[in-house]
């Protein structure tokens, strides 16, 4: 009676346990492939019976991406286009959302119900017109033109998000800013914002995630190979070499570390940018 | 800045220029979130106009002077089967990502919040469970292309278990690869629910189980009156959002079967870049393009209306 009763208690939790083990192996098993399959030699990827590790581990597929010149430029372009509108957004975001956070003014509630809406325009929607606008300008090909046409979609996320963080802090120290004769400008960039670091690193890294991911406005309204970020270069690889897997994987990791290095540093900035309205490209 | 000069509490403010004082500290908010209206207005209003005026022309964008069609395009899209197709695979391919994404993320959400798991395992596993969700669309494009090879490990492990006795082509034969995209989908979703259901487990007020323990309930009765009522409200709105963001599928399509074979995975946005970037016709390309927003936009309706319930 006693042993049946200790195994019917020990039941849930054994399954609970082999619940858990089989979806480490589904989450977790296609990354160790490709990160793995980055240290192989091409020739072995495909060996059978399939292999996790690498027979012998080799960094050729590394060295073949540093020694390309065009696909470091893919790189570059895509630091410089999601710093760009990271810096962008938090200083545009910022004002708006103190605006949103302090005051009541007409159309408040109708702009706000705009922005919550704007995250789910559709961006093919959208790419169209960029398409007829940037030729139009004639920053066709430029990263002005994916700077400009990210912000449309980090922007709102990023009001939402420092919105919630201004209202967290109290009223009273605008208010003392006031009383000494200061503008609620003042007020706004010398006392909350300096208060708001936490909220503003977590807009800022979350805006420039999303930025690195943009794959189909990158896509259309760039060219040449010196204007690719790092979704289009991959894309580029797999339409050129479709058989160097190891280079595409390499480039995989590395196009991977910006968001595994803030996530395992900033994981708390992560969450909060993830679960507040978040966007994924 | 003119407009944020703010008088200090107490003093009588000074009145001058062409605006009252009133009148200032009506428009102060407004200067603002100007910078980020103006930008709403460049970039969200003017390309929303854009888009349906295109749909109503003949040739927009290819031709100087196109002419006015009325609904043409529409009809042009409306009757095209591969259109119809496009919806079926997109409606297909997003219920079962939202059921998957849902079911997955609200079993590992509970495994994860379960006493009877040692709290360091939970944390680590916390931490890994979300890694499908950091990669790139295009990069987890490419694992799965990789994985699924017919080459690849998959069709390895299936075969010498007896699953499959040949090398499927799972990307590229009609009959799987819309499965596969899907599949692919729901491996690299499920984390969002996972992260915002643990924060709603751990924010249902201990009592609540309390009282139910008091009257009698067992363990399924507690979750099925307790936990899923509480969690309710977030799976709603996370869904909704997964709906919408889900339904707009592009990149992950583009980068494993590109819409293909021949059209075994088209979905409305492939659809709408084939006809714009691939074939130049413009102006059907924005008739499909202001279907997907009324669609989108009538989902959102139904997401706002939500978030002010809450």
């Amino acid at each position: 009676m006693k042993r049946r009763y200790l195994s019917r208690a020990a039941l849930p939790t054994v399954l609970i346990h082999v619940g858990l083990a089989i979806g480490l192996v589904f989450a977790v098993f296609p990354i160790l492939w490709m990160f793995f399959a980055s240290l192989k030699s091409n020739t072995e990827i495909f060996t059978l019976p399939p292999q996790l590790l690498p027979k012998q581990f080799t960094f050729v597929a590394y060295l073949a991406i540093f020694h390309d010149s065009t696909k470091l430029r893919f790189f570059f372009n895509s630091y410089l286009v999601a710093g760009a509108v990271s810096v962008l957004t938090v200083l545009i975001g910022i004002p708006a959302a103190y605006a949103f956070s302090r005051f009541s003014f007409r159309f408040k509630h109708a702009l706000n119900v705009f922005i919550i809406s704007t995250q789910t325009v559709p961006p093919i929607t959208l790419l169209i017109p960029y398409f007829g606008m940037v030729v139009t300008f004639g920053i066709f090909n430029t990263y002005f033109a994916l700077i400009l046409t990210y912000l449309v979609f980090t922007l709102p996320y990023a009001i939402l998000l420092l919105t919630g963080y201004l209202n967290t802090l109290p009223r009273e120290l605008d208010e003392a800013v006031l009383v000494d004769g200061g503008t609620s400008w003042s007020a706004l960039w010398r006392v909350i914002v300096p208060l708001s670091v936490p909220g503003v690193v977590a807009t800022a890294v979350y805006t420039f995630l999303l930025a690195w991911n943009e794959f189909l406005f990158a896509l259309t309204l760039t060219k040449s190979d010196d204007m690719r970020t790092v979704p289009i270069g991959i894309e580029l690889l797999m339409g050129q070499h479709a058989f160097e897997w190891n280079q595409m994987m390499a480039m995989s990791v590395l196009g991977s570390l910006p968001l595994l290095l803030i996530y395992l540093f900033a994981q708390r900035y992560f969450l909060a940018g993830m679960t507040a309205g978040s966007v994924k490209a | 800045m003119s407009l944020a000069q703010e008088h200090p509490i107490g003093r009588p403010p000074r009145i001058g220029g062409l605006l009252s004082y009133q009148a200032k500290m009506r428009l102060l908010p407004f200067a603002y979130v100007a910078p980020a209206i103006a930008l709403f207005a460049l970039l969200m209003l003017y390309p929303m106009l854009a888009v349906l005026r295109y749909s109503l022309l003949d040739r927009a964008i290819t031709k100087r002077d196109a002419a006015f069609v009325g609904l043409d395009n529409y009809q042009t899209i409306l009757t095209d089967p591969v259109f119809w197709q496009a919806i079926g695979h997109t409606l297909y391919f997003t219920v079962l990502s939202v059921i998957f994404h849902l079911l997955l993320g609200l079993g590992f959400a509970l495994m994860l919040n379960s006493d009877r798991v040692n709290p360091t395992i939970r944390n680590i596993l916390r931490v890994l469970y979300i890694l499908p969700w950091l990669f790139t669309v295009v990069i987890i494009a490419i694992i799965w292309r990789l994985l699924l090879d017919p080459e690849g490990v998959v069709n390895g492990v299936l075969m010498s278990l007896h699953i499959v006795d040949f090398k499927v082509e799972w990307f590229s034969s009609s009959s799987t690869a819309l499965h596969a995209v899907t599949f692919v989908n729901i491996w690299a979703g499920y984390p969002l629910y996972m992260v915002s259901l643990l924060a709603g487990l751990q924010g249902i007020p201990r009592d609540l189980y309390e009282a139910a323990s008091i009257d009698g309930a067992n363990a399924w009765q507690k979750f099925w009156n307790v936990t899923i009522p509480q969690l309710a409200p977030i799976m709603i709105s996370v869904a909704l959002l997964d709906f919408i963001w889900t339904m707009q599928v592009f990149a992950l399509v583009w980068m494993t079967t590109g819409g293909g074979p021949i059209y075994a995975t088209e979905m409305l946005s492939t659809y709408t870049y084939k006809l714009a970037f691939s074939r130049y016709q413009f102006s059907q390309a924005s008739a499909s393009a202001v279907v997907i927003l009324i669609l989108s936009m009538s989902m959102t309706y139904f997401y706002i209306k939500h978030q002010k319930a809450r």
